[in-house]
């Protein structure tokens, strides 16, 4: 056997296109992509989303989502080349030589099974190993993952066990076959830091103990970084830089390399304002109907004008529930919004349309925040409309305002949101808050479904908006390294509580609390070895 | 069985109840929103007087419609359908041999095209887009196209009078063996599988392809898989719950719908027996019937439900 287990040379991928309104037309995805990967080493792939990193991951299976097809080059798995290879032999390499772990667990598994039954389907039916062989290979490797009760887990269905469970369940169903490549397709994007951190490390360790080489795929430079022997960076379907992980983070030789490993978003000053807050929450509790516990209690919080309150926690800490109480979507059980002055009322039905017009949202998904059918002009128009009675001429001229303010430009004006890109989508729907003149914007996660130089251009925007407009955000995110870059003061949730809060300074300077510590401990940093510090692998 | 589904269970089977109840009364009142008097019009021209009046009284008309509906109604309860106006014979006895043909009918009708559709549908997902997709969707689809009495004949022409293989009239009597029942309602099970078939099968391909987009099909894939076991294994246990319900409508179809078919074979069901006594205007007959046409088609639904919540694992095994 060659000691190369993958060897891709000049691939190219190509897929058919078909733009709206427009004949259909080829398209490259990739384009003269070569790479070498030796027995238990691990590649990691990097790049913004629609670089092509998922599709050579596949490629490595010669598997193509949709329409793909692999039209050039050669892919050889442990020697033998597979991108012309046809149903039967390639059936019998994926899930025997070559496993696949997806970005989501919680999709990727079937609903209606048993995790054991799909843990060890693919190791049994290319005759691994037998049933009971299987079955306790998969306990070993749920232990080693650091699954809770090793021996049981598996009699579970997977909406019984959380979303970092899940990954790691996942993970143990690529290496129960033992394979000799394992392909991770940002197995941790979706998930908080501090679970991340746990995920991250038992791969690693997996990695590590049973020789497996793997391809790694993450937008996260910070965290392929603890993972990589070696880091290929892509943009369009090409390879921008190809070396060790060494190399990419000490000493990268392109541009687009320097500006990911220093990404990092600029730090700006913190702002303080002795006005009167523009929201003021005392007390404030909240259940769900028919879940019998409090989702929030006793939330004390203030906006000053022009300032930044980022609300930083775990998924399922309350702070979309907070939004969704101060926005009137879930009325509060108990406390108080005051809003510039007045108290708001409970229900959304209750509000006046001032209230409505001062206080604005956006969404983490643009693209699902707006209607596919409509153009950019009437989406950012709608609140010109309904809030101030625009039309004709002023209301075209606001729209060319605002979409100058965001940085698109009239030219945007008669797009439908399928020909925008992400940033860009991001982008109208603070135009569509920012028509309704608000006193207060509440961003949830807004940047957290954009790649990291998208979402460092958001946040300047929303930076330089405020300045402008003495708007006040309300800034939820699980990303501390957005926290540092937007926020005047922090609110840290935790179980529906907020359990640290203050001045930006005084929150991120010790001494901390304990679930803060563990919060900014498990943000991963650009630098080599630093999972080993902070997880004892 | 845990409490939620146990709750849901319940919930569904007093909402069965409950709508059962809501059809009587619509029923009932159908049948009173009659032009005319009812008397009247079931004489017809050779009413008298006395005649009328006498017809009332045993009608129970002269009685408030809320008195004579609960009557009905405790009635049924009971067991008791009521008698027949034209032949004076007890209702329910009458139906039950009726009823009991036509769920026979459809009993087979069921046994041959449930099976039938959803292998169809799994073959047609296996060979997606290729020919013996577009050979199933062609064949079940024209099959669903030509009206049922139509059908029914053209098999008739052939089958039974040409060929000879199957008798053109389907009557069934005690003394015949199960084998020789089967022989006398090929031609109808026959007409009642093509006009059911399609729409089974369109969903079953429907609802498998819907499932084939999800992430864990994908999942299934890369493992290397064989198609076939894909579909089956991942794919059908998820779509388990839309095949059910248009399985159950369809079900309710073959009881409720066969009145065509029942009528151009002659068979003695229950189809037969509500068209004869329509034109007869024996009320409480086509009541009678109304009233288990509707409690079929609810059960089935019902029936529908029940197998979708146990089929879901998110209820069957809370966290």
């Amino acid at each position: 056997m060659p000691d190369h287990v993958l060897k891709i040379d000049n691939l190219k991928i190509e897929a058919t296109a078909y733009p709206p309104g427009e004949a259909p037309r080829r398209v490259t995805i990739v384009d003269g992509v070569s790479l070498t990967l030796e027995k238990g080493k691990v590649l990691g792939l990097i790049g913004e989303s629609g670089a092509g990193k998922s599709t050579i991951g596949l490629s490595a299976m010669a598997y193509g989502r949709g329409g793909i097809e692999l039209t050039g080059g050669e892919i050889h798995l442990n020697g033998r080349e597979i991108r012309k290879a046809k149903g039967a032999v390639l059936r019998s390499l994926r899930g025997a030589e070559v496993t696949y772990v997806a970005q989501s667990a919680a999709a990727a598994f079937n609903p209606a099974k048993k995790l054991m039954e799909q843990v060890i389907e693919a190791t049994v039916s290319h005759g691994r190993a037998s049933r009971q062989e299987a079955k306790e290979r998969a306990v070993d490797l749920f232990r080693k993952l650091g699954l809770p009760e090793p021996e049981t887990f598996g009699d579970r269905y997977p909406h019984q066990v959380s979303g970092g469970q899940l990954q790691r369940a996942m993970t143990a169903m690529a290496l129960c076959p033992q394979p000799d490549l394992v392909i991770f397709d940002e197995p941790t994007t979706a998930l908080d830091v501090t679970t991340q951190l746990g995920v991250l490390a038992a791969i690693k360790g997996a990695i590590r103990d049973l020789g497996v080489a793997a391809l790694y795929i993450t937008h996260d430079l910070a965290v392929v970084a603890q993972i990589a022997d070696d880091i290929m960076v892509l943009r369009h379907g090409k390879t921008v830089e190809y070396g060790s992980t060494r190399q990419i983070i000490t000493e990268p030789q392109q541009d687009y390399t320097r500006a990911l490993v220093s990404v990092t978003a600029k730090e700006h000053a913190e702002k303080t304002s002795d006005q009167p807050p523009v929201l003021q929450v005392t007390g404030l509790s909240a259940e769900y109907r028919g879940m019998g516990r409090d989702v929030l209690s006793d939330i004390n919080i203030a906006i000053q004008p022009g300032t930044t309150l980022a609300v930083v926690g775990e998924s399922g800490s309350g702070k979309s529930t907070l939004a969704r109480v101060i926005t009137g979507l879930l009325p509060q059980k108990a406390g108080q919004v005051l809003f510039d002055g007045r108290a708001l009322s409970r229900d959304l039905k209750g509000r006046s349309r001032e209230d409505l017009q001062e206080l604005q949202m956006i969404y983490q998904m643009a693209d699902t925040a707006m209607n596919p059918r409509q153009t950019v002009g009437t989406i950012i128009g709608r609140p010109l409309q309904f809030y101030f009675g625009m039309k004709g001429a002023a209301l075209r001229d606001r729209i060319v305002q605002l979409l100058d303010e965001i940085e698109l430009g009239a030219g945007f004006m008669d797009r439908y949101p399928a020909e925008l890109s992400g940033g860009q989508k991001q982008r109208v729907c603070i135009a569509r808050a920012l028509a309704a003149k608000p006193k207060l914007i509440i961003c949830d996660e807004v940047t957290s479904a954009l790649d990291p130089l998208v979402a460092e251009g958001i946040l300047q925007l929303l930076y330089d908006l405020q300045q402008r407009e003495q708007v006040s955000y309300m800034f939820i995110t699980h990303d501390i390294a957005t926290v540092k870059a937007i926020a005047d003061s922090i609110a840290v949730m935790h179980l529906g509580k907020v359990v640290r809060y203050g001045q930006k300074s005084k929150v991120l300077s010790p001494p901390f609390d304990d679930y803060t510590e563990m919060l900014l401990r498990s943000v991963p940093e650009m630098r080599l070895g630093w999972m080993e510090e902070v997880a004892q692998v | 069985m845990n409490a939620l589904v146990l709750k849901l269970l319940v919930q569904r089977i007093a909402l069965g109840l409950l709508l059962i109840f809501l059809v009587s009364i619509m029923i009932f009142l159908g049948t009173q929103i009659l032009p005319g008097d009812v008397a009247q019009s079931i004489l017809g021209q050779t009413a008298t007087p006395e005649s009328l009046a006498n017809l009332r009284e045993e009608l129970g008309l002269n009685v408030p419609p809320l008195e004579r509906y609960l009557n009905w109604l405790g009635g049924v309860v009971r067991g008791d359908l009521g008698t027949s106006l034209t032949n004076g014979r007890d209702i329910g006895a009458s139906i039950a041999d009726r009823l009991g043909n036509t769920l026979f009918l459809a009993m087979w009708a069921a046994i041959i095209s449930v099976p039938l559709a959803i292998t169809l549908g799994l073959v047609s997902v296996l060979y997606r887009g290729r020919w013996p997709d577009k050979l199933i969707s062609a064949v079940t689809l024209s099959a669903i196209s030509v009206p049922e009495f139509m059908m029914s004949y053209i098999l008739m022409y052939y089958v039974a009078v040409q060929l000879g293989w199957a008798p053109s009239v389907a009557m069934l009597n005690d003394r015949m063996s199960l084998l020789d029942k089967l022989h006398a309602i090929s031609l109808p099970v026959a007409v009642l599988v093509m006009v059911v078939l399609a729409h089974m099968m369109r969903m079953t391909r429907a609802a498998l392809l819907n499932v084939m987009q999800s992430a864990y099909i994908e999942t299934a894939e890369l493992k290397g898989l064989r198609r076939a076991s894909v579909i089956w294994r991942h794919a059908f246990p998820n779509s388990i719950a839309p095949i059910v319900n248009v399985v159950m409508l369809n079900m309710a179809y073959l009881v409720v719908g066969v009145v065509v078919v029942e009528v151009v074979f002659v068979y003695p069901g229950m189809g037969q027996y509500l068209v004869d006594h329509v034109a007869k205007r024996d009320v409480p007959v086509v009541q009678a019937c109304g009233l288990i046409f509707a409690a079929v088609y609810i059960f089935l639904n019902m029936f529908a439900d029940i197998v979708s919540i146990l089929a879901n694992p998110r209820l069957r095994h809370p966290k």
